[in-house]
């Protein structure tokens, strides 16, 4: 009992509980909000209202000017940071990244992180009960596309009094909703910071999301998306489809310096039958089985269409350069060498056309094995640019600030 | 401590113009060009420590290697189009300068002299490669392949019909200072040209 009690009389003194790192923004609690509709979708749909459910780390400063949006990629959700309690074990996805004395650091900043409508983390999607049938809406949820987030977003940022943005961030597709940010809302973002992403899929990249989602709608237990009413899950389908994305996420380098031919069980011996298995099957069949257990099909499908659908550029007459011209914000592009989901010529393009609209910015090209996934692991030339980036952007709140008291 | 060519880099870049830097290391110029000049624009640089300065400094920055070409950038997309010290390290330094030519209206390009008279004292009477200073790298492992000296450029200028709008030697120290305006070739130790087409 007397234990417990300096463990609580310890927790108010730190902040957060003991045992949790002291750069962590300690325990966080998800909160939602049910916004009101109509909100009309860009595939002409509309839904009558929608709830987004969202963290937030740092303290909003009084003229709301130190708001930072976190965009999740495919199968992100709101909990960017920090533990739900004190014994999670794992913190949030992006968790390296955000935090006190972290590049983006939650001493200065008010960070933003949400589940992304058609989520299914908490926020509506194809899980929710679609209220016309009183039944879960499945395969039934409209498609959405990267722009529809982003205006979802913006009725975020107005329910915290949030007029614009420090900076809208995101990784991969999350990249996607903060360029679709810059066009979209060119007022509303001083910056935008875009990390291993492009402008738009190449068929190749298609290729790899097609195959996933037939591996989750070919599954016996997908019913034409009613797995829900139908109480079974195409659990196998979207392991499989889990399988698939995360060997795009990793290099050829990355996996054979992970695994490389290591058995797990069985051997080679010439007289003995004993099946053999790799490391490297057992890994991705664990990645791919937890993935499983705690994501919705539908959500799967409906985000790889998303990013299939995605294309910067294709209401500028497909000229990146004419789109860009739109925007007001800096940008920071970050990439990683061996990432070949989204190649640095992904993010050398996205440069080239900022350039050429003369639009600020600053664009990095990072070694690394670890391929797309970098962008959520440690590495220390990524931690440093990325620091440096956003500490000219505090420094550049602070300064004008300081001008509009002057003013 | 600016060093003294680019206070020469400063006078020759107009107000408010759009500027790219080639190989801009930690972006000291763009950074002062910036300030004191209204100019905008960009630095193209491939060593990731320099990159991290210019990020520190505010400075627009871009991973790029040179050697690459500028397929990237369009014809006259800016106003100057500057080089500071990073011919010498390029593959083919007269391609990159047409290419400077194509982007830029104008480009200003320095180099160090190789024609200098301490680099022909320490080949004449040493009978090794220079090593100084400004040049501290041995033979076999230097970031310099393409030295040349203010006459070799020269010659290259009118082979490709480039316009030298100026021509600068500097040099740091005070005798070779005086002297390096009536013997540029012997008593530089930077040159830098402005050209244009």
């Amino acid at each position: 009992m007397r234990k417990t009690l300096t463990t609580e009389a310890q927790s108010h003194h730190s902040g957060k509980p003991a045992g949790l790192p002291a750069n962590s923004v300690g325990i966080v609690e998800p909160k939602s909000h049910t916004f009101p509709g109509p909100f009309k979708l860009a595939c002409g749909r509309v839904l009558d209202e929608y709830t987004l459910v969202y963290e937030t780390y740092g303290k909003l400063n009084a003229d709301k000017s130190n708001g930072v949006l976190i965009c999740h990629a495919l199968s992100g959700h709101h909990h960017a940071a920090g533990y739900h309690s004190a014994s999670d074990k794992r913190p949030g996805w992006w968790d390296h990244y955000i935090g006190p004395g972290k590049p983006i650091d939650t001493n200065r900043f008010f960070v933003v992180a949400l589940n992304n409508l058609g989520g299914c983390h908490g926020s509506t999607g194809p899980t929710s009960i679609n209220p016309e049938t009183g039944k879960p809406w499945g395969a039934d949820f409209p498609p959405l596309r990267a722009r529809d987030w982003v205006h979802s977003q913006a009725q975020l940022a107005d329910l915290l009094g949030i007029q614009q943005w420090a900076a809208v961030v995101g990784g991969s597709l999350g990249g996607m909703q903060a360029m679709r940010w810059s066009l979209e809302y060119p007022e509303r973002l001083r910056h935008c910071v875009v990390i291993a992403s492009a402008m738009k899929l190449s068929a190749q990249n298609i290729a790899f999301n097609e195959t996933a989602r037939q591996a989750i709608t070919s599954d016996p237990d997908f019913r034409d998306g009613r797995y829900l009413e139908e109480d079974t899950l195409p659990r196998h389908g979207l392991a499989v489809a889990r399988m698939i994305g995360h060997i795009t996420y990793l290099s050829d380098d990355g996996l054979g310096k992970k695994f490389g031919r290591e058995l797990r069980s069985g051997t080679f011996e010439q007289g003995v039958e004993e099946l053999v298995e790799f490391q490297v099957q057992s890994y991705l069949r664990y990645q791919g089985d937890s993935f499983s257990g705690s994501f919705d099909p539908n959500t799967y499908i409906l985000m790889t269409r998303a990013l299939d659908y995605f294309d910067l550029a294709r209401e500028y007459d497909d000229d990146p350069v004419a789109a860009f011209s739109h925007a007001r914000s800096k940008f920071l592009l970050v990439s990683f060498t061996s990432d070949w989901r989204f190649a640095p010529e992904r993010s050398r393009e996205i440069a080239d056309a900022l350039m050429h609209a003369n639009v600020p910015v600053t664009y990095a090209e990072v070694e690394s094995p670890m391929g797309h996934d970098a962008f959520l692991l440690p590495n220390a030339r990524y931690e440093n640019i990325f620091a440096a980036y956003m500490n000219n952007v505090a420094r550049e709140l602070a300064d004008s600030a300081r001008a509009e008291v002057v003013q | 401590m600016m060093r003294k060519d680019l206070d020469i880099i400063h006078n020759w870049v107009p107000a408010q113009s759009r500027v790219l830097d080639l190989g801009c290391g930690d972006g000291a110029l763009l950074a002062r060009l910036a300030s004191e000049k209204q100019v905008s624009g960009y630095g193209v640089e491939i060593d990731p420590e320099e990159i991290q300065k210019c990020v520190e400094r505010g400075v627009n920055v871009v991973e790029q290697n040179l050697d690459n070409g500028l397929k990237n950038f369009a014809d006259h997309s800016f106003d100057t189009v500057l080089m500071t010290q990073a011919l010498q390290t390029l593959r083919f330094p007269h391609l990159v300068v047409e290419e400077m030519l194509r982007v830029g209206r104008e480009c200003i390009i320095t180099f160090p002299n190789f024609g200098q008279w301490k680099a022909r004292w320490h080949l004449a009477f040493s009978g090794r490669m220079p090593v100084s200073d400004l040049l501290p790298y041995e033979w076999y492992d230097t970031p310099n392949i393409h030295f040349c000296t203010f006459k070799d450029f020269e010659v290259l200028c009118r082979e490709h019909n480039w316009k030298i709008l100026h021509r600068q030697a500097v040099s740091e120290s005070p005798v070779s200072g005086v002297l390096k305006d009536f013997l540029p070739n012997l008593f530089g130790e930077t040159a830098i040209y402005h050209l244009t087409r």
